[in-house]
């Protein structure tokens, strides 16, 4: 489990850091952060295979979309970093 | 008809819809929630028009971080409603079908595997532990090293050199030690559960924070466990300062109702 934590962590200027509660309950679903969200229904949940449009639900779209999450994020974040640059 | 989808969102012993708070949710895709029973299982269910929900349709709209999240808090939703009837088995989002037939066989083939699974996670819920290094102030990086310049040119490039390295080294004896932290932090809260699992710590992009996330495990706990369970977060967050430590829960148990190995540690 240590392998991964030993990489430099990358500091990307993130586009609004939301205040995170703790010991909030997570049963609200409109309060739930969406990263802790994700973490469980694109990491977690059962996967059952052997349907038509299943066949990328798998493994493979799990991955698609985190990609794509990180992408989407990290543009925002870079688009906001480039609109923060100016006032400093 | 033939055009659509089923999407399924739990699997469940028996599940009631009517005059229940699943009634009036619309899930994903902003349809109505259904069942569709066999070999003794419920499997909770809801159509999708395979326009937004066909498999190139999906590869588009997965791109897309706002329809992933109104699809993923959809699904969740539908979830912590079933939840409230009883213990369910959560499937991973983007499950869907071509037909009710189609999810009965599946129900009937695997209906061992879910029992199971069921049987696991009876009365339990699962609870998620972050921990972050808590960065140190990195301010005096800079100017500890300029107002000490002064000297001889050679002098002071070795001095910076000399100090850089003892900054790297202390950053990276920090690291150990968060590391080391964080184990022991795991293997206590791990005291309290029925199962435990390490998912992959998010990336800074993912957390909003700049602190990085060195711990995300997830605890599937026994409801008579909650409450010192919390309270042992609590107290492990104060013996351990280097850390910041994030409670959530309870959820439904995503990551305990795998059946076999396709759900499991990564």
């Amino acid at each position: 489990m240590s392998s991964q934590h030993e990489e430099e962590p990358v500091l990307v200027p993130t586009a609004e850091t939301q205040p995170r509660s703790q010991h909030r309950p997570a049963v609200h679903a409109e309060r739930i952060a969406l990263v802790d969200l994700l973490d469980r229904v694109l990491a977690g949940g059962v996967v059952v295979s052997g349907e038509v449009t299943l066949s990328i639900a798998d493994v493979d779209m799990v991955r698609v979309s985190l990609q794509a999450l990180v992408t989407s994020v990290s543009a925002l974040a870079q688009a906001s970093d480039d609109e923060a640059v100016p006032g400093r | 008809m033939a055009a659509d989808g089923t999407w399924v969102y739990a699997i469940a012993e028996r599940v009631a819809v009517p005059n229940t708070p699943l009634a009036q949710i619309s899930g994903v895709g902003g349809s109505g929630v259904r069942t569709i029973e066999a070999a003794g299982l419920t499997a909770v269910a809801g159509d999708v028009g395979l326009a937004a929900f066909g498999e190139e349709a999906l590869r588009r709209n997965l791109e897309d971080l706002d329809w992933l999240e109104a699809t993923a808090r959809a699904h969740h939703q539908v979830i912590d409603a079933v939840a409230l009837q009883g213990p369910l088995i959560p499937m991973r989002l983007t499950t869907i079908y071509s037909g009710d037939a189609q999810i009965a066989a599946m129900l009937s083939e695997r209906v061992a595997d879910f029992r199971a699974a069921l049987g696991r996670i009876s009365g339990r819920t699962e609870w998620g532990v972050k921990a972050y290094a808590n960065r140190q102030p990195e301010a005096n990086d800079d100017s500890a090293v300029t107002p000490g310049s002064p000297g001889p040119e050679t002098g002071a490039g070795a001095a910076y050199l000399r100090r850089r390295c003892d900054q790297i080294t202390a950053q990276k004896n920090a690291r150990q030690e968060t590391l080391a932290s964080a184990e022991e932090i795991h293997a206590e809260l791990s005291r309290y559960a029925a199962e435990t699992r390490l998912h992959a710590p998010q990336a800074p992009q993912l957390t909003g924070t700049k602190e990085p996330m060195i711990l995300n495990a997830a605890y599937l706990l026994d409801s008579a466990h909650h409450e010192e369970f919390a309270a042992a977060v609590t107290a492990l967050g104060g013996e351990h300062p280097g850390l910041r430590l994030e409670l959530t829960g309870p959820w439904p148990p995503y990551s305990f109702a795998g059946t076999g190995e396709e759900g499991g540690r990564r």
